[in-house]
């Protein structure tokens, strides 16, 4: 074997790579072609034949449009939300909890050790019509007598923006972490204010890690349909619900089929809008 | 003037604070609830505590073969993402070859697409062939695709601060390169390769949409949990979730308590 390996060196990084870079292929990019393939059926379940049917294409656009916006809204205001909680949260622990570090970190990841759709059912508890969060509401008027929060907008992005957090927090600690301390009092020792040597050296310098977190919330929030199921109601369907029904309930594979790409296609052009804008080359050399 | 002064002074750390009990709520309700002793279906109002649930943990019908399933695909799935994933990441690391940029590309796309467009994709392969049944497999599969890619960034993170000369000093040695790669590579990348399996075993344990999508009539936890969601979720539930979360916790917070006692010593 170590010979064979010495005759044939350029082989060896191929051998490593064969089984993994196989399944992904077949697993993960056939996939994908049969997926375009469906897409491009017509027919009734299950007999559906491929004849190049792009109409499944406008009409999964103009018939679930109202969806398709709200799931980028809900992506977009949740994200946004996620950053505001999470910059300050990942300031602090980098630069003021000392040795603790570790153990602040640990707080963060720990929502991932409670399984997804349990933590969102705990949401429903919370909010739930005969929990003391809607009884509080009510009683300093905040919620009408005969409202509630579950099966609302606001429940469903808050549990959006909670579910997807450490996403955000972890990346942005991780390059808050890096920023040279000597810049920081360097700029002190040259009489900028802690306000001007944040905005001038810590922010600039963090900015990858809000880069990739608010990718990693936004992509994973604009798919999502957990959310919206058990803490929304049917006027909070997303986009993801739309697919998990067709797909699974009402067998339509061939407009779910269209609907993911449609929804991959408008994640990827948002994606690579956002790229430009803040200059990711820059950001990630 | 003081008061002012204090609440700048703070407000960063209360800030973060509120963050951090926003996200640990839930975790304390679900624990809570675990002790709870339900009026009805619904696990949704404190009625009074006990610890029948916890005595009882696998009283709900279904929950224990849901949660056999799951560890079961946990551990398959994470053993074969880990052997696949760690090779994959020595060849992207260790060789130059022109496919590797590509590669790169190739194994960061699986973390970034929605898991909803995966599993459907999927799928929809699945249901074009006649060679697998949706079940166990189908998952089995899933799982071990969408891990591979979390394994090759958590080895490849330790592989690029890997010290060469280690090895070289292995061959001067007169070992050769299977003997070198067993004595020296392995054991030095063991921490890396560990990190890797567990992140694949928590996101395989955890995963609903991907499972949910490919899972045919097998039922993991999380499906068990997404079909009792309706129908009010039994409070053996919060058992579980609560378990595997002290459990998890417990590992991290003991790895954090050694690392934080080896950074006080000095080198």
């Amino acid at each position: 074997m170590g010979s064979f390996f010495h005759r044939h060196r350029g082989l060896t990084p191929w051998v490593l790579l064969l089984p993994g870079i196989a399944w992904l292929a077949v697993f993960f990019v056939v996939p994908l072609g049969y997926l375009g393939y469906q897409s491009l059926q017509s027919g009734t379940f299950p007999r559906y034949q491929f004849d190049w049917a792009f109409v499944n294409y406008t009409e999964a656009i103009s018939d679930n449009q109202e969806q398709l916006i709200r799931s980028f809204v809900y992506a977009g205001i949740a994200t946004a939300a996620a950053l505001a909680i999470s910059y300050p949260l990942a300031y602090w622990i980098a630069f003021r909890t000392g040795r603790w570090k570790n153990v602040f970190l640990v707080l963060v990841i720990a929502p991932f050790f409670v399984t997804y759709l349990i933590r969102t059912i705990a949401w429903q508890t919370i909010l739930s019509d005969e929990g003391p969060v809607v009884d509080l509401l009510k009683t300093i008027g905040l919620v009408a007598e005969d409202g509630r929060l579950l099966a609302t907008t606001l429940a469903v992005v808050a549990g959006i923006t909670y579910n997807f957090l450490p996403f955000m927090v972890l990346p942005i600690y991780v390059s808050l972490e890096q920023v040279d301390r000597r810049l920081i009092e360097a700029a002190g020792d040259l009489y900028a204010s802690p306000v001007r040597s944040f905005l001038r050296i810590t922010l600039p310098m963090s900015l990858p890690g809000v880069f990739a977190g608010t990718l990693l919330t936004f992509i994973p929030a604009s798919g999502d349909f957990i959310n919206a199921e058990l803490l929304g109601g049917p006027n909070q369907q997303m986009i993801g619900n739309v697919i998990q029904s067709k797909f699974l309930a009402l067998v339509d594979y061939p407009a779910a089929a269209a609907l993911s790409f449609v929804l991959m296609a408008i994640i990827l052009v948002m994606v690579a809008a956002y790229a430009r804008v803040v200059g990711a080359e820059k950001l990630t050399r | 003037m003081s008061g002012w002064r204090f609440v700048k002074r703070h407000l960063l750390g209360v800030v973060a604070v509120l963050a951090l009990l926003y996200m640990l709520l839930p975790i304390a309700v679900v624990v809570l609830f675990s002790f709870n002793n339900p009026a009805g279906r619904f696990n949704y109002v404190w009625q009074s505590f006990t610890l029948d649930n916890w005595l009882n943990w696998n009283a709900a019908p279904g929950i224990q073969n849901a949660l056999e399933t799951s560890l079961l695909l946990a551990v398959l799935s994470s053993l074969a993402a880990t052997a696949l994933g760690t090779l994959i990441a020595l060849a992207l690391v260790r060789y130059d070859f022109r496919a590797r940029g590509f590669l790169n590309f190739l194994i960061f796309l699986p973390m970034s697409a929605p898991e909803i467009v995966l599993g459907a994709s999927l799928l929809t392969l699945f249901l074009n062939q006649s060679v697998f049944q949706l079940g166990f497999w189908t998952i089995f599969i899933a799982h071990v695709m969408f891990n591979i890619s979390f394994v090759v960034v958590t080895v490849r993170a330790r592989l690029v601060d890997f010290d060469r000369h280690l090895e070289e000093a292995a061959a001067d040695l007169g070992a050769n390169e299977l003997v070198t790669f067993r004595k020296v590579t392995l054991p030095l990348l063991a921490p890396a390769i560990l990190a890797g399996a567990m992140l694949a075993f928590a996101i395989s344990v955890d995963d609903f949409v991907i499972t949910y999508f490919n899972s045919g009539s097998t039922i993991t936890f999380p499906v068990y949990v997404w079909g009792q969601a309706a129908r009010g979720v039994p409070p053996q539930v919060n058992v579980i979730g609560s378990a595997i979360f002290f459990v998890a916790v417990g590992i991290m917070l003991a790895q954090a308590v050694v690392q934080t006692r080896r950074e006080r010593r000095p080198a």
